[in-house]
């Protein structure tokens, strides 16, 4: 595998057909929603407005849900680099969540400040040994991860279900959700007036080293190798592939669970059953968007955040279904999926450099 | 007490139904290799379908949402067996896709204030003899005709998965292309019918919940089904036996909390729900730990074949 590699000149071909393609499907979209008669216009401009029309829409929406999806997409882009298909960061970040939750309400009075970095410490423990179940099951019996997680993630669910409503309840046992948490336990304002916090710095800190660790340390060149070709890391490199394989799924599900702990600390300040909106499977959309490239998963988780928080606004104020989001979501990436495929393709024929024109290696 | 075991028992298959209908699809287009994780998506068009179809009669309701189910598997089939894409990403966008699209043509339809949508449901068919046969009779025997449909597409699956040469070919499909490629067949063609035969059955299993169930749409009302049917496959072990018997189980768990409310029972019915999926990883564990596992070799496979294409 080559480290460093030759730059292709750029093919608008398969990219400029795809262009088209969506915008075909927006102008569609855009009349399907005028004949059910809603305004198209008064939609799109609810979109902007919600995601990027104003600093408060930016802090106090976009930038707040791209921070777990920041996070939780690093989780899904480190795990796919290795070739561990974790499609397990929902049911992660809800344990790092409950955890979170729980250390919260139990130390809080005694700790202070300090309870913070125990909560996000232990959402990323909980999330780690979450993901160690499924990293267990491949590597002792061979069980697709694809299943396991997915299995996990309604456990997770049930699990969450299970202590809202017994152990986590809030004191007056009524509403099926945890006590909120007292000020000390909860992230700080970035800045004073808005609802961003500082998990948004904590997950493009995240990311950086992510993608340093990828770029520049034996251990992401690894991590690589076994991501691309496990049987050639083996022979080729003597990589131990189940030791790798093991740790980039525990590092996964870590981010998966940070991911739910800042969630609990810097949004909802407290756990209940519907506190993920699908985060863990958006962050699939993330990744992949991003080309599993960690830095751009900043961009990418921005990008979704956005998308998430206008179509929110476009609900209330344009009475356009928020699920439209998720079309748009779709479109992305099932281009993205076809850009890849065409430019392997033409790798296949010319015998190029596959991680390149996956998009991948080179960040 | 006999009453809530009865209730118990007819709500465990009631609540089967539509898991089995999605799981049976999902499980032959897995024996062909392809794990589609566009099934939740495939159940709510389905849903929707059933919804549009249903203004003529319910039989037009099932058929539209057969279609249904089967354009959005066919999408799947296009992208992920056609140009093999990866299966789980391409999947994961036709869910994506389709939950979107429902939620926002059911708006474009019937108009964003949200009337609540009521349809003529399927009526409960009691067969005269055999519903008369303690428990197992009414939960067995005193439902809506679509779980009937069940009883008989298990077996036929069954016979035609493990009896004839096409399904000889779809199970040499799913474990060695290209061994089934030598042999005369094309895998691709194998995998694109299989997906679409799951495509039909999802569209049946969300049909279900409109027309046997609820008698209305709503968003996202597949209510990840769709998930609970791939683990179902994983349960049942890729057979058409074990899927109907996993969707029992599945089925089960869920009734179990009508079954304590009925009884008032104050236990914590999250243990129950969650049981299916221990059941199901730990049943993966010791089918593999014997060497014996039931997954088909090729699942998931994006390269058809080992050599040539990419």
């Amino acid at each position: 595998m080559p480290v460093d590699s030759t730059r292709r000149p750029f093919r608008p071909g398969p990219a400029l057909r795809l262009a088209v393609a969506a915008l075909v499907l927006c102008v569609a979209l855009a009349v399907l929603l005028r004949l059910s008669g809603l305004d198209v216009g008064r939609a799109v401009a609810a979109l902007w407005r919600g995601s990027f029309g104003s600093a408060d829409a930016l802090l106090s929406s976009t930038l707040v849900r791209a921070s777990t999806l920041i996070l939780a997409g690093l989780a899904v882009a480190i795990a796919f680099r290795a070739g561990i298909l974790n499609i397990g960061a929902e049911g992660q970040l809800l344990v790092g969540a409950a955890a979170a939750a729980a250390v919260g309400g139990a130390i809080a009075a005694s700790f202070g400040r300090a309870t913070l970095i125990a909560e996000l410490a232990g959402g990323a423990a909980a999330g780690a040994a979450w993901a160690w179940i499924a990293a267990m099951l491949r590597r002792r019996f061979g069980v697709l991860e694809v299943i396991s997680t997915l299995m996990l993630n309604f456990l997770a669910l049930y699990v969450v279900s299970y202590l809202v409503r017994g152990p986590l309840q809030e004191p007056l046992g009524i509403y099926p959700q945890t006590a909120s948490l007292p000020d000390v336990a909860r992230l700080p304002a970035l800045f004073s007036g808005t609802r961003l916090h500082w998990g948004f710095p904590i997950a493009v800190a995240c990311a950086v080293a992510a993608w340093a660790f990828l770029r520049y340390t034996a251990g992401g060149f690894r991590l690589r190798a076994v991501g691309m070709n496990p049987s050639a890391a083996w022979s080729a490199g003597l990589i131990d592939v189940p030791g790798v394989t093991t740790r980039a799924f525990l590092v996964s599900g870590a981010l998966a669970g940070l991911a739910g702990a800042i969630e609990v600390t810097g949004v909802s300040f407290a756990l209940y059953e519907n506190l993920s909106p699908g985060y863990g499977y958006s962050a699939i959309a993330v990744a992949l968007l991003a080309r599993l490239n960690p830095a751009l998963v900043i961009v990418t988780g921005i990008l979704l955040g956005a998308l998430e928080a206008g179509g929110s606004a476009m609900q209330r104020d344009a009475s356009v279904p928020s699920a439209l989001v998720s079309v748009l979501e779709a479109l992305l990436l099932i281009g993205v999926i076809v850009l890849e495929r065409t430019a392997l393709r033409r790798v296949a024929a010319t015998g190029g450099d596959v991680e390149e024109a996956m998009g991948v290696a080179a960040p | 007490m006999s009453g809530a075991v009865d209730l118990f028992a007819a709500a465990a298959v009631r609540s089967a139904t539509p898991l089995a209908l999605a799981a049976l699809g999902e499980m032959v287009a897995e024996r062909a290799g392809v794990i589609n994780l566009g099934l939740e998506g495939v159940i709510i068009a389905g849903a929707l379908g059933a919804a549009v179809g249903a203004s003529s009669g319910v039989a037009a309701g099932f058929t539209v949402a057969a279609l249904a189910g089967a354009a959005v598997a066919g999408v799947f089939a296009l992208f992920a067996v056609r140009i093999r894409t990866d299966q789980i990403i391409t999947g994961t966008a036709v869910t994506l896709l389709a939950l979107g699209l429902t939620a926002t043509l059911y708006v474009a339809l019937y108009g964003a204030a949200g009337v609540a949508l009521t349809l003529p449901t399927q009526a409960v068919l009691t067969i005269p003899v055999l519903a008369r046969i303690p428990v197992l009779g009414p939960a067995f025997f005193a439902q809506p005709p679509i779980t009937y449909f069940l009883y008989v597409a298990v077996p036929v699956v069954w016979w035609w998965l493990y009896r004839t040469h096409a399904g000889l070919m779809l199970r040499a499909t799913g474990e060695h292309p290209e061994a089934a490629l030598v042999a005369g067949g094309s895998p691709v063609r194998v995998q694109g019918w299989a997906v679409l035969f799951g495509g039909v059955m999802g569209g049946l299993s969300g049909g279900s919940l409109v027309l046997a169930q609820v008698g209305t749409f709503a968003e996202g009302m597949s209510a990840g089904r769709g998930y609970i049917a791939i683990a179902i496959v994983a349960f049942g072990r890729w057979h058409p036996i074990g899927v109907a018997v996993a969707a029992l189980v599945f089925g089960a768990a869920s009734a179990l909390q009508y079954l304590f409310q009925a009884m008032g029972w104050n236990a914590p019915y999250q243990i129950f729900l969650a049981l299916p999926y221990a059941l199901t990883l730990a049943a993966l564990a010791i089918a593999a730990a014997r060497g014996r596992t039931a997954a088909p070799a090729a699942l998931g496979r994006r390269q058809l074949l080992a050599e040539g294409e990419v």
